[in-house]
């Protein structure tokens, strides 16, 4: 039962961090009609971005994980008026095979820029875990619940209080009325872009400090965020962040109670899974065909 | 073309059809039969669930109830493929071709039905192949005559005016070889002159032995070319006839006073 | 078409009597690693180009491929020729799975499933240690021969010997994908890329020929996996690196999907270039370069350098 409870609470903690990425890839694709194969790599850029503030710039811990995000942000930002933007009028596939090309790019990049060689980042918090009865956790991973929790109910404010997040799902909603309300589509495109990239950034510079890095670390984190999406269903906040909670969860219990070395397998497994059962994801209502 | 259904045949017999999304019945219990050997056209203002009914007849939704049969059999809920093998081809309201294909090939793909060449005779039979696909092209181009397109057959379908792209929809249609043919608004966007001449094609096919219901807008056209006229309504039928009797039928002309459209 | 006769028979004298005129051993080996993708990029064309769905998973296939004949010719000791078999069997049922999972899955989804099919794989080639020896994978895959009776065994050992097999294997993709898409096969899975409704209302059954481009492209694959076993004679979970999959679309892509001298092409260039620039540059370059000229092929030959190249000859 205590082991229950402790691979429930990691799997919580740890779950945080996929409902970043995945909020950040749901309204990529459900906004953007993007499917955002690149997303794995601004994981990647936050987490070194925290690295080489820390590392070669000396920056307070906690000065870094903000500034990866903005970094995280600005280059999708970038990435997308260069890349996307041009492309606006392409069909799915050839911007799929775009994003593609761009992971494969930015992947070597920093293969190059870093090395092969697994780098780890150094935090000013305590390696002894607090220990709360039958459970334990160290004070980084309570750090990053806690920070995580607070980009996800800011990024949820963004999104219904503010003009901006109004523009934006008024865009998801009926991109052609949006316009005609005088939104311009291409500011939202990049501003939404930046804001995936800047969440992708934000879980990286969060899990880095808890795990190692190394250039292909953003590929598992793709892949998980793409379970998170489908668990939740595209262009659906909500459902992301409670995706990202239950598949955190449903990976400790696999690598705790099946095998460790399969942990990585149950991200598959689900996106398998929900493919087959039910591709509009678990919170989706029922749509109206034609 | 040659004559293929003989008019002794029943074929399409829609029965309490409903279709219901969240509180909103789109089709709330339509019954039909279509003629064969006609044309029967199904009018009614915007939303009163023609194209629901057409999705529903050639298997692109499942009704929430109700039951389509053909020629006797129940094709409720079948697949638009097995549907379409049984002879029953639709077209859609959206302009749908091949749009990296040439004409020709467009054509082509329609005749699918017509040949028999799979995985091992493609790679082993080659010269049951090549006699296929002779037999083939003939069709094609006799389609193509048919309709009156032979001469832009080499032509990208993406490439074509408007209406020259409908009658490409229209061709690979009947390259289908269909008995009914379920047409989705054929005239919609079309120049005065293109809606006459696609108004004689559809007599046309109809004189070649091929049952037409057809969903049109147009009022002058629907009541120059239909034996038949069904009108719905809010998602009901409302009136059933001749064209005469329907243009004359109070419900008929309550239904589309308020939308503006008089009749013809 | 006179100009083209004589450039594909230019070309296919030149491959024919290659071993003859290429000095260098370690050339040869290129040219048969090109083959070798040659029949991966016809196959993942089949998919990709013909159907218009794109497999990120099919390294998966090759990999299986790779592993079947290589247990089975390793452990059981049967003939490499029964592992080569296998070797397109065995693939061609994980992609006729993969097509009956897919049902109505297009696009993105599709991908998506693709790329944890092969994610899945991987993990098992690394983790079930009993079956596929894990990361330490399999050493000493027998080289394949021909035995025909009364005659002594033509050992293809040698690389000239295995060059021409794989010439062989690779104008048998060739003709097999051509034989298909000239015909009524070929035009429904085109169908199925143009407009896959309209298909289905003239009466094809899209998920049949889905499923049928995914089992011969899968089996394609394998075919390839098992040259690639009985020719390096070893197989590891390397076989399953996203790399392979990576090269085989960009060989695609750039080479001209929905072509067939696209793909070869692509295949012949994309194994070449690297060996040029290896002297200049590590391969985490290259694969950046990779990168880069997708994104630019997307940008400015957006079908290809075969479909480029034949554009602008008949424009002129």
């Amino acid at each position: 039962m205590d082991q229950l409870l402790q691979h429930l609470l990691n799997g919580l903690l740890l779950g945080s961090t996929y409902s970043l990425l995945g909020i950040g890839l749901t309204l990529v694709f459900g906004l953007m009609n993007v499917v955002n194969f690149a997303h794995g790599e601004f994981y990647t850029l936050g987490a070194y971005a925290v690295f080489a503030a820390l590392a070669l710039s000396a920056v307070n811990f906690f000065l870094a994980i903000p500034l990866a995000i903005v970094a995280g942000a600005l280059i999708g930002a970038l990435f997308e008026r260069v890349l996307l933007h041009p492309l606006r009028g392409a069909s799915i596939d050839t911007t799929m095979l775009v994003m593609i090309g761009l992971w494969i790019a930015l992947q070597n990049g920093e293969l190059l820029a870093w090395g092969g060689v697994a780098k780890s980042v150094p935090t000013p918090f305590s390696t002894t875990p607090l220990a709360w009865g039958p459970v334990s956790v160290s004070t980084l991973r309570i750090f990053v619940f806690v920070v995580s929790v607070l980009l996800i109910v800011g990024a949820h404010l963004l999104l219904t209080r503010t003009r901006l997040g109004r523009a934006m799902r008024a865009t998801f909603q009926d991109r052609e009325t949006a316009a005609l309300m005088g939104v311009s589509i291409e500011r939202i495109h990049t501003v939404t872009f930046a804001f995936g990239a800047g969440m992708a950034a934000a879980a990286g510079a969060l899990l880095g400090p808890v795990f190692l890095l190394y250039p292909s670390m953003g590929d598992l984190a793709a892949q998980k965020a793409f379970s998170v999406v489908i668990l939740g269903g595209l262009g659906n906040f909500v459902g992301a962040a409670i995706g990202g909670l239950l598949l955190g969860v449903a990976e400790e219990l696999g690598a705790g109670y099946v095998s460790s070395g399969y942990r990585d397998a149950v991200g598959f497994v689900i996106i398998v899974l929900m493919l087959l059962v039910r591709p509009s994801g678990l919170f989706a209502r029922a749509e109206r065909v034609g | 073309m040659s004559a293929l259904a003989s008019p002794g045949d029943t074929p399409l017999e829609v029965r309490d059809l409903a279709m219901r999304f969240g509180g909103v019945a789109a089709l709330g219990g339509v019954t039909f039969a279509v003629r064969p050997g006609a044309v029967t056209s199904l009018i009614g203002p915007n939303g009163a669930g023609k194209t629901t009914a057409f999705n529903i007849i050639t298997g692109f939704q499942a009704p929430s109830a109700g039951q389509v049969a053909y020629g006797g059999r129940a094709i409720t809920g079948w697949r638009p493929c097995r549907i379409a093998a049984l002879g029953l081809v639709r077209t859609f309201q959206k302009t749908s071709v091949f749009p990296a294909l040439s004409v020709l090939d467009n054509v082509l793909t329609g005749l699918h039905l017509r040949g028999a060449t799979g995985v091992a005779a493609a790679l082993l039979r080659r010269r049951r192949v090549a006699d296929e696909e002779r037999r083939l092209h003939a069709e094609a181009l006799s389609v193509l005559e048919f309709v009156g397109l032979a001469a832009r057959r080499d032509a990208l379908a993406a490439d074509l005016s408007y209406g020259e792209q409908r009658l490409v929809e229209l061709a690979v249609g009947l390259a289908a070889k269909p008995r009914l043919l379920l047409l989705d608004e054929p005239a919609s966007g079309m120049t005065p002159a293109e809606k006459a001449s696609t108004a004689a094609l559809v007599r046309r096919i109809c004189d070649s032995g091929v049952t037409v219901l057809l969903v049109e807008h147009d009022m002058r056209m629907v009541m120059g070319i239909s034996d038949r006229v069904l009108v719905l309504n809010y998602g009901r039928l409302i009136a059933d006839g001749t064209p005469a009797e329907v243009q004359r039928d109070p419900d008929v002309i309550r239904a589309y006073l308020g939308t503006g459209h008089a009749a013809a | 078409m006179r100009r083209e006769t004589i450039a594909g028979a230019v070309a296919i004298a030149a491959a024919a009597s290659a071993p003859l005129w290429v000095w260098n051993p370690y050339h040869l080996h290129t040219l048969i690693m090109a083959g070798i993708f040659a029949v991966l990029a016809l196959s993942l064309n089949l998919l990709l180009g013909y159907t218009g769905q794109l497999s990120l998973g099919h390294a998966a296939f090759f990999g299986i491929g790779a592993y079947a004949t290589a247990l089975l010719s390793v452990k059981l000791e049967w003939s490499p020729w029964i592992g080569m078999l296998a070797a397109m069997v065995l693939p061609g049922l994980a992609g006729w799975g993969i097509g009956r999972l897919a049902l109505k899955l297009r696009g993105a989804y599709f991908v998506l499933l693709t790329i944890s099919f092969a994610g899945v794989v991987s993990l098992v080639s690394v983790n079930w240690m009993d079956l596929t020896n894990g990361p330490l994978g399999i050493p000493g895959v027998p080289a394949l021969a021909i035995a025909l009776p009364g005659l002594p065994e033509l050992s293809l050992r040698t690389k000239g010997a295995f060059y021409y097999l794989v010439l062989v294997a690779v104008v048998a993709a060739y003709v097999l994908c051509r034989r298909l898409i000239a015909s009524r096969v070929g035009r429904a899975l085109v169908a199925l890329r143009e407009n896959e409704t309209l298909a289905e209302s003239v009466g094809i059954d899209g998920t049949l020929y889905l499923v049928l481009a995914a089992v011969i492209s899968a089996a394609m694959a394998g075919a390839a996996g098992g040259l690639y076993a009985h020719y390096t004679r070893f197989v590891s979970p390397e076989v399953f690196l996203f790399t392979y999959t990576v090269t085989m679309v960009i060989m695609v892509v750039a080479g001209g999907k929905g072509t067939l001298a696209g793909p070869v092409l692509g295949a012949v260039l994309f194994t070449v270039l690297p060996e040029v620039l290896r002297a200049a540059t590590s391969w985490q370059w290259q694969m950046l370069l990779y990168g880069v000229l997708l994104i630019a092929t997307l940008f400015f030959m957006p079908r290809g350098i075969v479909p480029t190249l034949v554009e602008r000859a008949a424009r002129r």
